[in-house]
């Protein structure tokens, strides 16, 4: 089978997994709702601070909630040896990430959808600059974020207590891209500065963390 | 070995000596911080010491990738553990030293931030070696490593753009230095590296040592006649 088909039909296979359960979407978007009342009611601003402090909290709220949905990733597939099924299959590892990294996408950009107008709502959001330009720094930010998670899952999938490993993992690496999103996210909504840096910088994390991931990928899932 | 190993710890203990005797006593006071500045024949030899224990670690893990070569692996953990080591000395002189020159403990300027977050990576990695189990640890450990060293530079760009308050690097930055504190500054970076070397060596053996114990338990537990059966 190509690189191609192997990643659509495991793609479509955890996509209809997720369909029938709803477990990954259930619990993050839970999650996510805690942590913008919580926040709201811990911080309590009005729209000029809010907005100031949004992009943090928006993202930061996406970061915890997306730990969620990336620990199930390979989680599920331990279950009656899938994972050495796959290991011993001539499928190749590249496609099977391939499709683990977009269902992730997936279900984060359906998390960020359901969970925007609650944050435009409670936190009284209005972009002052060019919002048309929130599309690209969520696309961007959030495949930064399952990329490498979805890459360091794999890798606390084989350790002991893999469940808190994952965090421990991921949001070091992600520093970079965290500021980015946030920065870019409050320059939007405030309207003050350009937040073109910071998306070339996001694009840049991107494309050298997703050649990384593709070129190490099946080292670590062969790893003995 | 084992002869050589007190002989060294002598050696390095007395050179260290030395090279604070250069930094306390020797070195010219600095005109505007007075002795504070003193701090900076530890701050940045150690820090020095850091990169270049971080640098090894890169490369052995991309040796250990390629090759597959144990000994690799080994040098890549030791020189992880020496260089956090050396990395929480740097994050702990800066502070103090920043606190009577600066008025504040700590600021979110490009070097310090970096510093800390390469510090973050790297506990993470010792995380991962820590809580792996051992036959994977290699790899994973080697494939985090890569991801690290590409990490740093897009935390430094990231960071960069905010004002920096750090003073200009000594070396290749611009910023000027009395030749004998430059001088006294060589001499306590090379007593910290024979100190990293020493650290690195005994660990590195610590760690051989542990590997064929480990390989010698898995041995005999093969070797035991079964009682049960």
């Amino acid at each position: 089978m190509s690189l191609f088909a192997v990643t659509r039909a495991t793609l479509a296979k955890d996509l209809r997994l997720e369909w029938r359960s709803k477990d990954a979407i259930n619990s993050m978007l839970f999650f996510a709702l805690l942590v913008v009342v919580v926040f709201s009611f811990s911080f309590d601003p009005n729209a000029e601070e809010s907005r100031r402090i949004a992009g943090g909290l928006i993202w930061v709220a996406f970061l915890f909630a997306a730990v969620v949905a990336l620990n199930q990733t390979w989680a599920r597939e331990l279950r009656n040896q899938v994972l050495d099924a796959y290991r011993v299959s001539p499928a190749p590892a590249n496609s099977l990430f391939m499709a683990k990294a977009l269902g992730n996408f997936v279900f984060v950009v359906v998390l960020e959808a359901l969970m925007t107008p609650l944050f435009i709502m409670f936190y009284q959001l209005r972009a002052l600059g060019p919002a048309w330009q929130l599309i690209p720094v969520a696309a961007l930010g959030t495949w930064a974020l399952v990329v490498n998670g979805t890459f360091f899952a794999a890798m606390s999938i084989r350790t002991r207590s893999r469940e808190i490993m994952l965090p421990l993992l991921l949001f070091p690496f992600s520093i970079p891209a965290l500021l980015a999103m946030v920065n870019a996210t409050t320059a939007i909504l405030t309207g003050e500065l350009s937040a073109r840096f910071w998306i070339v910088l996001l694009a840049t994390y991107d494309v050298v963390f997703t050649i990384a991931c593709l070129l190490l990928f099946e080292s670590v899932l062969q790893a003995e | 070995m084992k002869r050589a190993f007190p002989i060294l710890v002598f050696l390095v203990v007395a050179f260290l000596g030395y090279a604070a005797y250069q930094a306390l006593v020797i070195a010219p006071t600095e005109q505007t911080m007075g002795n504070v500045q003193r701090i900076f024949y530890y701050h940045v030899p150690s820090a020095w010491t850091a990169f270049l224990l971080f640098s090894i670690n890169f490369i052995a893990s991309v040796t250990y990738l390629i090759r597959r070569n144990p000994s690799a692996d080994a040098i890549a953990l030791v020189s992880a553990e020496v260089g956090v080591v050396f990395c929480t000395v740097v994050l702990v002189t800066g502070p103090l030293w920043a606190r009577p020159v600066w008025g504040i403990w700590w600021t979110w300027d490009v070097r310090l931030t970096s510093t800390l977050v390469l510090w973050l990576i790297y506990l993470s990695y010792l995380m991962l070696r820590r809580f792996s189990t051992s036959g994977q640890t290699p790899v994973l450990a080697a494939a985090l490593a890569i991801f690290g060293a590409l990490d740093v530079p897009l935390v430094y760009f990231s960071i960069w753009i905010f004002r920096t308050q750090h003073p200009q690097p000594v070396i290749g930055g611009g910023g000027s230095i009395d030749p004998r504190m430059m001088h006294v500054l060589l001499i306590n970076w090379f007593a910290f590296l024979w100190l990293a070397a020493l650290l690195c060596w005994s660990r590195y053996r610590l760690e051989y040592m542990r590997r064929e114990l480990e390989e010698t338990q898995a041995l005999e537990a093969l070797l035991e006649p079964r009682s049960s059966l």
